[in-house]
């Protein structure tokens, strides 16, 4: 890992009228760090997750992403960052190849630079021949992956993965880790959330929210020992048991 | 006898010309009163096969049957004896709680009262909300009033579609435990999940997997099979462990599996061996041990062969 900080928040809330949807979180995100967003279904991650992407302004508290800061400068933000989700990732009725031209070109790389790189990536996924083919056509598995690819071809600081294993088969979803481990290797941070608890393993850090707050944050192995638990799933458990407030 | 008889079922999408499998011609038989599981990934064809028994999709062929009636000529009977909870809530959104369950309960000629005793458990946990709008319910309590809506006419067979994808481990657990007691009430269940961990909780599942059943049997009949010895081995360096382990000869698989990975041996493996090669890779904490394989690892074996 090396030095320096990708995410640092501090007493960052986010209130919708009497609901205190994020309440007073704080932590750091390492710069290369695989760092693991959990949370019970409501705990509040989806919108701290868009308050740190830009999206939506906080209530209170103080957030930077990348260097910026997340109430002033949310366009400096979006253009650090990648994001992707299983819900939404890529155009199904454009190809493969248009795909990546499309979102690389959102970002502002010059032609040279995608041209290049969209090789190397094809050659990378072994998806060649499926360059001219729309995306609907591809099995789930591999639009996860390229879907990830596209998201971090613009060489983004930190990549934000919303549940981006969710559905896809076992084989694949270990790929698809590989493919992280390798991204935050060359100094991605990685910021990710699953509901698949062996998927909490693979991270260096993982925290869990509960009913808007950070009830714990740690390594695996440490939280395996403060909780005295077997698995990462039995922490979760044991933490989620405690929410009080209806899922989402 | 059985409540769902599935006899070479096949079904294909898009155009001739271009055509899109899903199914390639699965069978199986579920026996009255049993918790079926039917696990696998995206695009297995679960939601395919959920709506051919339903009968809200022709297979192109094959035959089926649920309850003793075919799903094609006596569709009609099977309409009103099945519950059906699809993947996308589907419910009536600007309806409130309460006109939901009239609603499809006026549908089956029921009424609340006259099978409450069956949705009691569910239902009651809902009913403080029964003016709320179904459409302004958070994910938990649609899923619980989704459930509620597809017992009320007291079904014969319960089609479950990814009841609990997207959703997180505590409530997972929780509809499991609700299903449970949904079978000692004697109604068949048929549930597609894609979490493999799931599988233990089912008296059988269909492992399938791009169209294909890869295996049926009972959970630790399926682990059973599995048939090789399996090792989860952990260091401190777990991605060069990964590779290191891929290329000793007597491994023929490794893979992560949460804190550890599993290293699928060869039958013939020497432990001596393994031990002297993973001593010369000088990693910190080793730790080796031989454990049971789970529904996952026998998924992915069988994916791969």
């Amino acid at each position: 890992m090396s030095n320096g900080t990708a995410i640092s928040v501090d007493k960052l809330t986010k209130r919708f009228g009497d609901f205190t949807a994020v309440d007073n979180i704080s932590f750091n995100v390492t710069k290369g760090e695989i760092f693991g967003f959990l949370g019970a279904n409501g705990a509040g991650k989806t919108t701290a997750m868009r308050m740190l992407c830009g999206l939506s302004k906080p209530t209170s508290g103080t957030a930077s992403v990348a260097g910026f800061d997340v109430y002033s400068q949310t366009e400096k933000i979006k253009k650090s960052i990648g994001y992707m989700s299983q819900k939404f990732s890529l155009y199904e009725d454009l190809t493969v190849k248009e795909n990546i031209r499309f979102y690389a070109g959102i970002y502002g790389k010059p032609d040279g630079f995608i041209k290049e790189k969209t090789e190397k990536l094809l050659n990378e996924l072994r998806l060649q021949s499926e360059a001219g083919k729309l995306v609907r056509s591809l099995p789930l598995g591999w639009k996860q992956k390229l879907a990830f690819s596209v998201a971090i071809f613009h060489e983004p600081q930190i990549v934000f993965l919303d549940e981006p294993t969710g559905g896809v088969d076992p084989v694949t979803r270990r790929e698809f880790w590989n493919m992280i481990y390798k991204a935050a290797a060359s100094g991605i941070t990685v910021f990710v959330t699953t509901h698949y608890m062996d998927e909490a393993e693979y991270c260096n850090r993982v925290s869990i929210m509960v009913d808007g707050k950070i009830e714990a944050l740690d390594s695996p192995t440490q939280l395996k020992k403060t909780f005295e638990a077997n698995s990462m799933g039995d922490v979760f458990l044991k933490l989620a048991r405690k929410a009080v407030r209806a899922a989402d | 006898m059985n409540a769902v008889t599935v006899n070479n079922i096949i079904k294909s999408y898009g155009t001739k010309k271009a055509p899109v499998p899903a199914l390639h011609g699965i069978s199986f038989d579920v026996p009255k009163g049993e918790l079926f599981g039917i696990i696998g990934p995206d695009g297995a064809g679960k939601t395919s096969l959920f709506r051919i028994l339903t009968t809200l999709l022709l297979a192109d062929s094959g035959s089926a049957t649920v309850d003793g009636f075919d799903v094609v000529k006596n569709y009609k009977d099977i309409r009103n004896r099945v519950g059906y909870m699809p993947g996308r809530f589907s419910l009536y959104q600007d309806l409130t709680v309460a006109e939901n369950m009239e609603f499809f309960a006026t549908i089956f000629n029921t009424s609340i009262e006259e099978n409450y005793d069956l949705v009691k458990e569910i239902y009651s946990q809902i009913e403080p909300f029964k003016d709320r709008r179904a459409g302004k319910l958070s994910g938990g309590m649609k899923q619980k009033l989704a459930l509620s809506c597809a017992l009320i006419h007291r079904p014969t067979v319960l089609f479950l579609d990814e009841p609990t994808t997207g959703v997180d481990a505590v409530s997972r657990k929780e509809f499991w435990e609700m299903l449970k007691r949904l079978k000692e009430q004697g109604i068949t269940i048929l549930v597609s999940t894609p979490y493999m961990d799931e599988a233990s909780l089912c008296d059988r599942v269909a492992l399938m997997q791009s169209g294909n059943v890869l295996s049926i049997n009972t959970p630790t009949g399926i682990t059973g099979e599995f048939g090789k010895p399996l090792l989860a081995i952990r260091a401190s360096d777990m991605l060069r462990l990964l590779n290191y382990i891929k290329d000793y000869d007597e491994a023929e698989d490794c893979y992560p599996f949460g804190e550890y990975h599993h290293a699928v041996m060869k039958k013939e493996y020497n432990e001596e061996k393994l031990a002297q090669y993973l001593a010369k890779g000088n990693f910190n904490q080793l730790e080796t041990k031989k454990i049971e394989p789970d529904i996952e690892d026998c998924f992915i074996q069988l994916m791969k062969n």
